[in-house]
């Protein structure tokens, strides 16, 4: 998993609450047995709808999108999270965030970022008003902002992000790696298990 | 201070608590199919690592197998996906029932019906309806792939404790009202993203009331409200149930067993952050009108004016106006199946409403079993005598048109009513336009080709 500490890129706004990842990769493109490559895909129906907010040429490129509550909710599918980060996204700012999608996401190093409803409508306003603008998502700070230029003034918000996925995101760590040296409390709870539970065989 | 039953199951399962981080869980059983599994598989592959204990998971496909014709009529991308299964289980010594085993069928039918599901368990399985596995008083939960990687790497996962709601349910289910409809009910009430961050606890006299298969309906439907599981309290019903099925305990460790389920019920102490009471008498047979399956109303109601953007975008989609009675939709197709409404029970009193009468001339309906062995059993009462006599297609065990992975899809603008737990745009195929019903509503619908009152139907 490639570590996130501190990135700077275009913010894409998607002001859609609910959406889900039928929506986000259709089913069609779930058959591959791979992990990459599913960038062109994403939100592919949309897409071929034409006039697509994300397909504007200033969103092009984007590293955060912006978007409604409970992002990411239906299906488990962790290709949503691995058609995201495809296609160039680091992190999804939104109010909430589907159980499994934010799991998934932390787990593939697609940063989910948690903010109130406010600042969101701001960043989603900012996004549309001045299409291609910049923020930075600072993890080891827990840090959005948007510096000020000539005019406008800038903007931030700090974040709060589950410490132990803050720590395998900062550091890039594998999860099993770490769990694989847990072995002895692993064996010792495997002594304890009742005779009954079923085994598959 | 009493514990709920979820918290006893998660203490139970805690293979280590390290300080500030999340808990280390044990997986009891893990299920595997064909389409969120092969990455997981070949990471370990890359990075040298074995299956911990091949023997607690089990593997099947449903997701991409064609429903007629045999593995011949699947894609060729699906048939890569089927053989890397097969490849990835034997290497590693899984269990797989594939395609043409009679124990084959969709992940969330088979485990209980086998009786690998068992009351206190910690299951896990790539797939967001792993919540129906609640129904017997397990935890329960969908898993992503880098999760279905580090379970078959360690046999654990590491999660937050949830929070816990109470959805009690109480009174007699009236005529015509199902479980599927308690769900879509409770889901109007709550919201899609009600339940988010909890393990739900459904109770009450209805829920109790309720056979396995009306149960696994509503803990199924679970997840269609956000929450991380859902679970009913294992009960007779339940032990009638498991008893003597092929994986349960042997007669020598029955009592043993029966003890330890009975003494995961919620204690009387025991506290719910959030708690929500439904009167079941109120219920009525639910229909969607839009595209998330909070955005339901009684089949007696009418299409709502829409209150919110997502309302409007979801109104355009479906090509409904607002003040459309739901039983004036006309429908193209039906679906009977998914693991939400595709067990014996949702076949004989589809099939109940089906007797007698024939599929609507302009509609396209099909009922797909649960799993080899519902359909066996079907074949056996002469349920399918009955479905294809009326015009229904009589189709073999997948998942199908709940999600389309395989040929069963609807094409653009297509509207079908149908019993599988999710009317997101383009679930069911780029286009189509979906209506989340029972199975006797569903039935009801496929004969009058439009939405239509059960109740009032004969």
């Amino acid at each position: 998993m490639e570590p996130f500490k501190r990135t700077t890129g275009v913010l894409a706004p998607l002001d859609r609450a609910n959406v889900d990842t039928d929506q986000i990769i259709p089913k069609q493109f779930l058959k591959r047995i791979e992990r990459s490559g599913y960038g062109p895909f994403l939100f592919y129906d949309w897409r071929r709808q034409g006039g697509f907010i994300l397909d504007r040429p200033e969103y092009q490129g984007a590293t955060f999108l912006v978007t409604g509550p409970n992002f990411g909710c239906g299906s488990s599918r962790e290709h949503a999270a691995w058609s995201l980060l495809d296609a160039g996204f680091r992190a999804v700012i939104a109010p909430s965030f589907s159980d499994i999608f934010k799991s998934n996401g932390f787990r593939s190093g697609l940063l989910p970022v948690e903010l109130p409803e406010t600042a969101v409508r701001q960043l989603i306003d900012l996004a549309v008003r001045q299409p291609g603008i910049e923020i930075t998502v600072d993890l080891e700070s827990s840090l959005i902002s948007l510096p000020a230029r000539g005019e406008s003034s800038g903007w931030e918000a700090d974040f709060s992000v589950d410490p132990f996925f803050r720590e395998c995101l900062l550091n890039g760590w594998d999860e099993v790696a770490l769990t694989l040296r847990q072995d002895a409390d692993i064996a010792r709870y495997e002594s304890t298990r009742p005779g009954w539970l079923p085994i598959s065989r | 201070m009493g514990r709920t039953m979820a918290s006893k199951i998660w203490d139970d399962h805690r293979v280590a608590a390290p300080e500030g981080e999340p808990d280390l869980l044990y997986v009891d059983l893990h299920l595997v199919h064909e389409v969120t599994s092969p990455q997981a598989f070949e990471s370990l592959r890359l990075n040298d690592r074995h299956v911990r204990r091949p023997e607690l998971t089990l593997a099947t496909m449903d997701h991409d197998v064609p429903t007629r014709g045999g593995r011949a009529a699947a894609d060729e991308v699906a048939e890569r996906q089927m053989s890397a299964l097969e490849e990835n289980c034997r290497r590693a010594g899984i269990r797989l029932f594939g395609m043409g085993s009679a124990r084959q069928g969709i992940v969330h039918v088979i485990g209980p019906e086998l009786g690998l599901t068992q009351p206190g368990m910690l299951i896990v399985c790539g797939d967001s309806h792993t919540s129906t596995h609640g129904a017997f008083g397990a935890l329960a939960f969908g898993i992503g792939t880098s999760e279905v990687e580090h379970v078959l790497a360690t046999q654990c996962l590491r999660q937050r404790r949830p929070r816990a709601m109470a959805v009690t349910v109480e009174g007699a289910l009236p005529l015509g009202v199902t479980a599927k409809d308690v769900a879509l009910g409770i889901i109007a009430r709550i919201g899609v993203e009600g339940g988010r961050g909890h393990v739900i606890e459904y109770r009450g006299s209805t829920i109790r009331g309720l056979s396995m298969e009306g149960r696994m309906t509503v803990c199924n439907m679970t997840i269609e409200a956000g929450a991380r599981a859902g679970m009913i309290a294992p009960d007779e019903t339940t032990f009638a149930y498991m008893k003597g099925r092929e994986y349960a305990p042997r007669p020598d460790q029955w009592e043993a067993a029966v003890a330890s389920w009975r003494a995961l019920a919620t204690d009387a102490g025991a506290g719910f952050e959030h708690e929500v009471a439904i009167d079941a008498g109120r219920l009525e047979p639910y229909v969607s009108w839009g595209t998330n399956p909070g955005q339901s109303v009684p089949v007696t109601g009418s299409v709502p004016s829409p209150s919110t953007e997502t309302d409007e975008r979801a109104l355009r989609y479906m090509a409904l106006e607002p003040g459309t009675a739901m039983e004036s939709i006309s429908i193209d197709r039906v679906f009977i199946g998914s693991c939400t409404n595709a067990r014996l029970e949702d076949l004989r009193i589809a099939a109940s409403v089906v007797r007698g009468h024939n599929v609507h001339p302009k509609v396209r309906a099909m009922v797909v079993p649960g799993s080899a062995s519902v359909k066996r059993q079907a074949e056996s009462e002469g349920l399918d005598a009955i479905f294809r006599d009326a015009g229904f297609e009589w189709r073999d065990a997948g998942c199908s048109m709940c999600l389309g992975m395989n040929p069963d899809i609807l094409r653009p603008g297509e509207r079908c009513a149908s019993t599988s737990n999710r009317n997101f745009e383009g679930r069911q195929g780029s286009g189509g336009r979906t209506h989340l019903v029972s199975p006797p509503m569903a039935a009801a619908a496929a004969i009058a080709g439009h939405l239509v009152d059960v109740r009032e139907f004969n």
